[in-house]
């Protein structure tokens, strides 16, 4: 369902920063991106949510180009994809409860389906509870279980999880790991960037290792190995 | 689908506006300044045209007889006047009157009065003092009269003299300043409202630099241009609504204290009254300049952090 095509992202001063990248993803599975800091795990990020374009090459999901969509059509592509970030990216005003239900707001949900929805997703989380506090009520955990229902609210085709867990402990990174592969189990694929060796050795699913820009490994069952 | 998003927007204006409470109340000041200086400019104007139309009024051209002109010979020479296109009144002040205003006017002169006493008989001759409809055609009337003879026929022997040539190095004086306060005070005007829209955009593009990364967020959530842009407009409306309210509040007191403190220089021109008359007109401009202001900023403040 998404395909990097022989792409290649070089900045304005002379930066390569991702050469000849190609690559498949396929529909329902959980695909593990590790590498060093530098090695161009959140460029590639950056390129498949349409945040930055490629020097060179195509990036394409459900065989249409995302750097080539405009307007109603791109927001479109988003609503398809959920994103994690490290830091949560919360809006800071607004409750748990509201910060998922913006994202159905602005899909143009009805509001019977928000009241049904929210809650339930919050559930999913187990954050019924603190529903109506704000992101500064909640703890690091708290906050990226927030995002994720924010994230997989829509019933997005894909998830992205730039270093979910990055700035959380280990207790909390276990759990989102778990909500994130429950979430692939029920049939939503899953690319998640990380360089923490316990979770990808845990999954035990696909692995693609980088280095320098380069793919330099991508394992069907991979251990996290630099 | 349309009605939900629109509810949608109005409702996330309202609850920003609220939250927000610290950018909304910094926004609102400014665009409070900024609609009182515009306030201010309504009312100096209002004042300039006031004193200007009293200082025209008071300038006339006047026509002195001599002291054996009958009343009726007057009376001829002032309805001739009246013909005259330019002329909008001619007042008539008898030779009585002029002594009476002279008293008046010597009552703590002794030697004047005294000088006076002694001459015996009136010495005032009549005289007519008449106002053009625009200041700027008493030349004309003056020229009408001075062609004497011809314009006045036989009546030219008993006027003594006309007064205009005294007067109209000051009545083009005055037209002098009313063109250049005009000019001048339009160029103000222009360039103080400039100053304060900038004013207004840089306090409000400030306070959408707290959003940029939220605004960001929404756009990776999938949120269209307009839903993002909608809450901000809202609440800009509403920053344009509540200074505009201030400042009309604000303008009642400041209104009766200038008027006490000017009643007199500017003689029965009652500011407070004007204001009171003219509240709807004031509300209007200021609404209108508020929330333009305001929207128009915000839009571009905006629009520089949808472009992700």
């Amino acid at each position: 369902m998404l395909y990097f095509d022989r792409v290649t992202k070089e900045y304005e001063n002379g930066a390569k920063v991702l050469e000849d990248i190609s690559l498949t993803v396929n529909q329902g599975e959980l695909v593990s991106i590790v590498g060093h800091s530098g090695a161009g795990k959140t460029t590639l990020i950056k390129l498949l949510l349409a945040e930055e374009k490629p020097t060179e090459g195509t990036v394409s999901f459900q065989s249409e180009n995302i750097h080539r969509l405009k307007g109603s059509r791109m927001t479109n592509y988003r609503r398809k994809v959920g994103v994690v970030f490290q830091d949560f990216r919360l809006i800071p005003n607004k409750t748990a409860y509201e910060n998922v239900a913006f994202a159905m707001e602005a899909a143009g949900k009805h509001d019977h389906e928000i009241e049904q929805d929210v809650p339930h997703v919050l559930d999913l989380v187990d954050l019924r509870d603190k529903m109506n506090h704000f992101p500064h009520q909640l703890s690091g955990g708290e906050q990226q279980r927030v995002a994720i229902a924010r994230a997989i609210i829509n019933r997005p085709e894909i998830i992205i999880a730039d270093e979910p867990t990055g700035n959380l402990d280990p207790i909390n990174t276990y759990d989102i790991v778990q909500i994130l592969k429950k979430i692939n189990d029920l049939g939503t694929t899953v690319i998640l960037t990380t360089h923490n060796k316990g979770i990808v050795d845990n999954l035990g699913r696909r692995v693609i290792t980088m280095e320098n820009g380069r793919i330099i490994r991508d394992a069907k069952s991979g251990k996290f190995s630099l | 689908m349309k009605g939900t998003l629109f509810k949608r927007i109005i409702a996330a204006g309202f609850t920003g506006f609220y939250r927000n409470r610290t950018v909304s109340l910094s926004s609102i000041f400014i665009l409070t300044i900024t609609l009182s200086i515009i306030a201010s400019f309504f009312f100096f104007r209002s004042i300039f045209n006031f004193t200007l139309d009293q200082l025209t009024s008071r300038v006339d051209v006047r026509m002195y007889f001599t002291v054996d002109a009958t009343e009726a010979q007057i009376g001829e020479v002032k309805a001739k006047l009246l013909g005259l296109p330019q002329v909008q009144s001619v007042a008539y002040t008898s030779r009585e009157q002029a002594l009476a205003e002279f008293r008046e006017r010597h009552s703590g002169d002794q030697l004047t009065l005294q000088a006076l006493d002694e001459l015996g008989n009136n010495p005032f001759g009549g005289s007519l003092s008449i106002i053009a409809k625009d200041p700027t055609q008493y030349e004309a009337i003056a020229n009408s009269i001075s062609s004497g003879a011809q314009f006045l026929g036989e009546n030219s022997s008993v006027v003594d003299k006309v007064n205009y040539y005294q007067l109209k190095d000051s009545i083009d004086k005055l037209n002098q300043i009313i063109k250049w306060v005009n000019t001048v005070g339009f160029w103000l005007s222009m360039i103080f409202i400039l100053m304060s829209c900038m004013i207004v955009y840089n306090t409000i593009r400030l306070a959408i630099f707290v959003y940029r990364d939220e605004i960001a967020v929404m756009k990776l959530v999938g949120a269209s241009n307009m839903y993002i842009r909608g809450p901000f407009i809202v609440e800009a409306i509403l920053y344009g609504l509540v200074a505009t309210i201030i400042t009309l509040v604000m303008m009642y007191p400041a209104t009766v204290w200038i008027t006490k403190k000017t009643v007199i220089f500017f003689e029965g021109m009652n500011l407070n009254a004007y204001y009171l008359a003219h509240v709807l007109q004031l509300a209007g401009i200021l609404l209108a300049s508020g929330i333009i202001l305001a929207v128009i900023s915000s839009l571009l403040a905006v629009r520089k952090y949808l472009k992700v």
